[in-house]
């Protein structure tokens, strides 16, 4: 595991060195929807978590104790109920910042999910500030990016007249840094990677990156999305500037993301979105703007899905990290080696566990994406079959489409194998 | 098993063993038609010739749904004169969005019944019609084209006949409520 990623027996306060393997069976039960039978009477085989996460118990009851007890616009009334949601709001701001190991609770901006947060920091880029993008200068992303990642600095740099490059991807999907030097230059502004790969599973080393970027003065932005809720991620070990994630994957609800940015950067950097609760004064000549965090937190925040994701971390500590990154790997490669068994499957992407995440995507010889997925759910197992917007990626391994299984930490060895069953109906009509 | 609603042996055998594939010459136009949620692709080309479909030819990649009716297609209106193709595509579409609550008329759409069972699948709608819409698409250029060949007119009046060619032919794929199918290029 790199770095960033806080090692099992590191500092995840109060744990033993040695991390006891998570008891899945009990963590299933705070998932109500695992439950659900689908398609007359089959059992719920949900491997679509990259996708998003399923919802514990606890953030389903914060949200609805939010809007049946606690329900008030925020930061701007003098009545009760506005106080609790808005130490509510702000409480989980604390314990957002107190997840990634930010080291001021201002430099987390709640966002509606992690394109916002990306869109955030690509658009105010091309704004008057000392990060400034312009012509001649360069922004450097990779072949692996989610389209949220890729399209946010296409538009930047027809914006600016700056130059989009790319890092490309191995044969066996890792990150091609040979021209790490060449690629980085004096003229690269920002760097902009995935942590963990949506789509191939491909954990980067970010850190090697960012030295790089930071040599010539570049910003690095990560997109955390997948490795947020899968593995202990501290900013400040990771050596980013930016962070974006999303809460709907980290069994959060929809409609509330996260921006972490560097107080020294974030606090430069120019508005992005105007309007009320992000401003200091308004005057018809002219406006003066609130200080971090809310000067990006613009009109009536996403409230109860804030309380929610703020339950989402709290469920999500209680569990620990590092037990849960320990069962995401522990699945991850026990579905490699079953996948690997399975006669026509190719995997998309590492084929070991080392420096990888839970998404495992892979082809079935002679059969379309779509048409596996189908079967797989006529037979309750729920995958994705696509390009994970993540287009670029098939296209670098000449494919129009992978199936992706993705685990979380409610992801049993018998739903693997209720997938592997599944391949051979597939193989059955389409054989 | 529902499934098998889906995946008809009609279906499985025009995806393996798919008619009319490949792009041929001549033609009078080509559209290129993607489904953005997913990736499948379609190229495909019509030549319409004194009132009759003479030929379909296509290119592409996807699930079996969105090949097998692509084949289907190019069997059910190649040699058909275009009103009564274009009364098949109407069928085929109206019965791609009745849900499974309409009974497909076989006299109509012959081996496209096979896909009734896709219209229970709200998912894979969009790739049944894939190829459907494109044809239409492409036809409508084919005949847009035709109609402003002989040009001596005005833009205005060629706007104009634009708006008059037959009801069915008008507005491209927005009209038939698939506005996620996207043409990629027009080739106008």
């Amino acid at each position: 595991m790199t770095a960033w990623a806080r090692s099992t027996s590191g500092s995840d306060a109060g744990r033993p060195a040695e991390q006891p393997p998570l008891d899945v069976e009990a963590v299933r039960k705070d998932f109500p929807i695992l439950e659900r039978r689908v398609h007359g009477d089959r059992r719920l085989v949900y491997l679509d978590s990259a996708n998003t996460s399923q919802k514990p118990r606890a953030v389903l009851d914060a949200l609805a104790e939010h809007y049946e007890r606690h329900n008030a616009n925020i930061h701007r009334a003098q009545h009760v109920l506005a106080e609790e949601a808005t130490a509510a709001y702000e409480g989980a701001r604390d314990k957002v910042a107190a997840f990634i190991g930010a080291p001021a609770r201002e430099e987390v901006v709640f966002t509606k999910n992690a394109s916002e947060a990306l869109n955030l920091v690509a658009n105010t880029m091309a704004w008057r500030s000392p990060y400034q993008v312009g012509p001649g200068d360069e922004i450097v992303i990779t072949e692996m990016e989610h389209h949220s990642n890729i399209v946010p600095w296409q538009l930047l740099a027809e914006r600016t007249g700056a130059t989009l490059r790319w890092f490309g991807i191995t044969d066996d999907g890792r990150l091609d840094l040979s021209e790490l030097d060449t690629l980085i230059t004096e003229r690269t502004r920002v760097v902009s990677l995935v942590l963990v790969s949506n789509t191939l599973g491909t954990l980067n080393p970010v850190a090697e990156v960012a030295r790089r970027a930071h040599e010539v003065g570049a910003l690095v932005v990560a997109d955390g999305c997948q490795a947020v809720p899968q593995l202990p991620v501290d900013v400040t070990a990771l050596g980013v500037d930016f962070l974006a994630f999303t809460g709907h994957k980290m069994c959060g609800p929809t409609g509330i993301g996260v921006l972490w940015g560097r107080q020294d950067v974030l606090g430069q950097l120019p508005p992005f979105l105007g309007g009320g609760e992000m401003i200091e004064t308004v005057r018809m000549t002219g406006s003066t703007y609130a200080p971090l965090p809310y000067r990006f937190e613009a009109g009536t925040m996403p409230i109860a899905p804030a309380v929610g994701l703020g339950a989402a971390v709290d469920y999500l500590t209680g569990i620990g990290m590092a037990a849960v990154a320990a069962h995401e790997r522990e699945i991850t490669g026990y579905a490699l080696d079953r996948l690997r068994e399975v006669p026509g499957v190719r995997i998309i992407g590492p084929d070991t566990v080392v420096d990888r995440g839970g998404a495992v995507s892979f082809t079935l010889e002679g059969i379309h994406p779509h048409d596996v997925a189908q079967v797989l759910d006529e037979h309750g197992v729920a995958v994705r079959a696509g390009h994970h917007c993540a287009r670029p990626v098939c296209d670098r391994f000449g494919i129009p489409a992978t199936t992706r299984a993705s685990f979380y930490l409610y992801t049993t060895r018998d739903e693997v194998d209720a997938l592997v069953r599944g391949l051979d109906e597939v193989k059955k009509v389409f054989g | 098993m529902k499934l098998d609603s889906l995946y008809q042996e009609i279906i499985l055998d025009h995806y393996k063993h798919p008619h009319g594939r490949g792009l041929r010459e001549p033609y009078d136009a080509e559209v290129h038609h993607v489904n953005p949620t997913c990736g499948d692709e379609v190229t495909l080309r019509v030549r319409v010739a004194d009132g009759v479909v003479q030929d379909v030819s296509y290119e592409g990649v996807g699930c079996s749904i969105s090949q097998a009716s692509t084949s289907v297609l190019t069997e059910l209106v190649v040699g058909k004169p275009m009103d009564r193709a274009l009364a098949v595509h109407e069928e085929f579409r109206r019965l791609m969005q009745s849900k499974g609550a309409v009974e497909p008329d076989e006299e109509v759409l012959e081996d496209a019944v096979a896909f009734a069972g896709v219209s229970k699948y709200p998912s894979r709608i969009k790739c049944a019609l894939l190829g459907w819409m494109a044809w239409k698409d492409a036809t409508a250029q084919a005949v847009g084209a035709r109609e402003e060949a002989p040009s001596e007119r005005s833009q205005r009046e060629r706007a104009a006949t634009r708006t008059a060619r037959p009801a069915a032919l008008r507005g491209g794929a927005e009209l038939d409520g698939v506005p996620a199918l996207r043409a990629e290029e027009r080739t106008q």
